[in-house]
């Protein structure tokens, strides 16, 4: 009961650091924006009740086959109850609250957990509803289903590539064994989408109206490419020529090193400093000593930032 | 049943317990960096970092294996680090020709070293969780500028994740108790009725929805969520983020210096 599918949340751990940059700063713009479009502020009830219905929700699941069990992550549902924008900052508290809370996905990684789950998922379930989902209600359902398919592959795909980028894992291992995995995992998905959008349909049709000035389907469909436009740079973001993974590892350190100011302990000892047992001790005070300041400066920042 | 459903905070009354909200964050988010900043293979290094870990759980009065006992909800992912040993090029440790396959000695160290991090990461998450209430943990991130708007819905989601959660529970007994066995008519009949059934709780909570935001406005609600405690940074909290941050450097440079 209420196993979220945790293939989809990478914790941390698994994802290089420059990834993990890339990824808050796409999710940080998205969601800004979406601040500013949602009007969230009155809508803020009924996408935090939501968000939780969300949760309770991925509860209802019931057995597919082979001992897996359908059940939802929801975001092409809220996707297509709420509109893209909003549905996105209600999966946005779903996620966030699964890794704070139940450590489904790690802290770092929530950036891309986020950018895939809330943000990719939404808008492409979106993007297949709208296109298909007519008024009658036989196609309505055969668009949510789809719907739900797709937006799980999407994020399944897209948290595969991000694994594969940081090097844990071989893209050309990762991204079968996550699409085979999450082709039945998004079946449920559609199905239980399906079947919602059915039901609110014949019991409450005002609810599948969408409200007024919502995207049209053009412009979500460009903001989507725009998204996988930016995933695909993502590489680029780490250098990709020999090994992404050494690559990858290398820039994060050397990027903290030099930061910290500690580069230059890099090969083996402190310059005018013979002996190899007391230029580690060295090292480590210096790097003790340095991280310490900025503990502190922290904490005179929070104590000020208080009075 | 619900295992899921269980909130992490146990009351105490600890040093960690006590610590501010903000210092508690901060170092949580020091040390799952500092451990994926650490090159593969810093055994020490990584070994430092649990002992901090059970040091802490069991100082504060948690018991020292309380972030052990959830660790390994990551498991699932470490079936993707597993390949790592098959598909890392370096020094061969174990060949299988026939299958094509090879261990080697690199790819086992990147394995390790990454199922350590991500295990002591989530230890830390756990811990974090454990000593701090989820409403402190709101007015954390409002005071490290997180968008209000941003914390009000995460504060209103988890008010209500229980509340919805129970509801979805009496659901599921209820269609236990008119289905007897397992099997229903077929897959098709069973994924409307969960459908059916998650359209029937959303309109529950729409329902719900409107109710909440009807008695907000009632009680002068304006979009601003007002927090009543501003508690201040003792001696204790300077001390902890000072002392948290030497040990992240200290860990760093002897890993790098070992290298």
């Amino acid at each position: 009961m209420f196993l979220s599918p945790a293939a989809m949340h990478i914790p941390d751990g698994f994802l290089s650091l420059p990834v993990v940059l890339v990824g808050w700063g796409l999710t940080l713009s998205l969601l800004a924006a979406a601040l500013r479009r949602a009007n969230a502020a009155s809508q803020l009830p009924l996408m935090g009740v939501l968000a939780a219905f969300i949760f309770a929700a991925q509860a209802i699941n019931f057995p597919v086959a082979a001992g897996t069990s359908g059940h939802l992550i929801g975001a092409a549902l809220t996707a297509i109850l709420l509109g893209p924008w909003q549905g996105m900052l209600t999966m946005t508290a779903v996620v966030t609250v699964q890794a704070l809370v139940f450590q489904d996905g790690g802290l770092l990684a929530l950036g891309w957990n986020l950018f895939n789950m809330a943000g990719l998922a939404c808008f492409a379930g979106d993007l297949v509803y709208r296109r298909l989902g007519a008024l009658q209600a036989r196609r309505a359902r055969a668009a949510a289903f789809l719907a739900g398919w797709v937006s799980v592959m999407v994020a399944a795909t897209a948290a595969s590539l991000q694994l594969a980028v940081s090097g844990t894992v071989a893209v050309g291992l990762v991204l079968p064994a996550m699409l085979g995995v999450h082709a039945l995992i998004g079946i449920g998905e559609g199905l239980i989408s399906a079947g919602a959008v059915a039901f609110l349909r014949g019991a409450q049709p005002t609810v599948m109206a969408r409200p007024a000035g919502a995207p049209g389907n053009r412009r979500t469909a460009y903001l989507l490419l725009g998204l996988g436009l930016a995933l695909l740079l993502t590489p680029l973001a780490s250098g990709f020529p020999d090994g992404l993974e050494r690559v990858a590892q290398r820039l994060a350190f050397d990027a903290k090193a030099t930061a910290l100011g500690i580069g230059l302990l890099n090969d083996y000892a402190l310059p005018g400093v013979s002996s190899p047992a007391l230029s580690t001790a060295l090292a480590v005070a210096l790097g003790a000593a340095l991280l310490a300041g900025l503990g502190w400066l922290m904490a005179r920042a929070l104590a000020r930032s208080q009075s | 049943m619900h295992i899921h459903l269980a909130d992490q905070y146990r009351p105490g009354r600890g040093w960690l317990h006590r610590l501010d909200p903000r210092v508690k964050v901060i170092v949580c988010l020091g040390f799952i960096l500092t451990a994926s900043l650490l090159p593969p293979g810093s055994w020490f290094s990584l070994a430092c970092l649990f002992l901090l870990v059970l040091g802490a759980a069991w100082s504060s009065g948690l018991g020292a294996t309380f972030a052990l006992r959830r660790s390994l909800i990551a498991l699932p992912f470490a079936l993707a680090a597993l390949t790592l040993p098959f598909t890392t090029p370096g020094e061969r440790l174990l060949e299988w020709p026939a299958l094509g396959l090879a261990v080697s000695r690199p790819g086992l160290i990147q394995a390790g070293s990454l199922l350590l991090r991500a295990w002591l990461a989530v230890q830390a998450a756990t811990l974090l969780m454990g000593s701090t209430r989820f409403r402190d943990l709101l007015w954390t991130l409002e005071s490290l500028h997180v968008p209000p708007l941003m914390v009000s819905l995460l504060g209103l989601t988890y008010r209500y994740v229980f509340l919805l959660g129970d509801e979805a529970l009496h659901m599921l007994r209820a269609r236990r108790a008119r289905s007897a066995g397992s099997r229903g008519p077929g897959l098709r009949w069973q994924a409307r009725a969960a459908g059916g059934m998650v359209g029937a709780l959303f309109l529950r909570a729409l329902e719900r929805s409107q109710r909440v935001h009807a008695a907000m406005l009632s009680r002068g609600y304006d979009g601003r969520a007002r927090l009543l405690q501003t508690p201040g940074l003792v001696p204790l909290d300077t001390l902890a983020l000072t002392l948290a941050f030497a040990g992240y450097g200290g860990l760093i440079a002897a890993a790098l210096v070992a290298r």
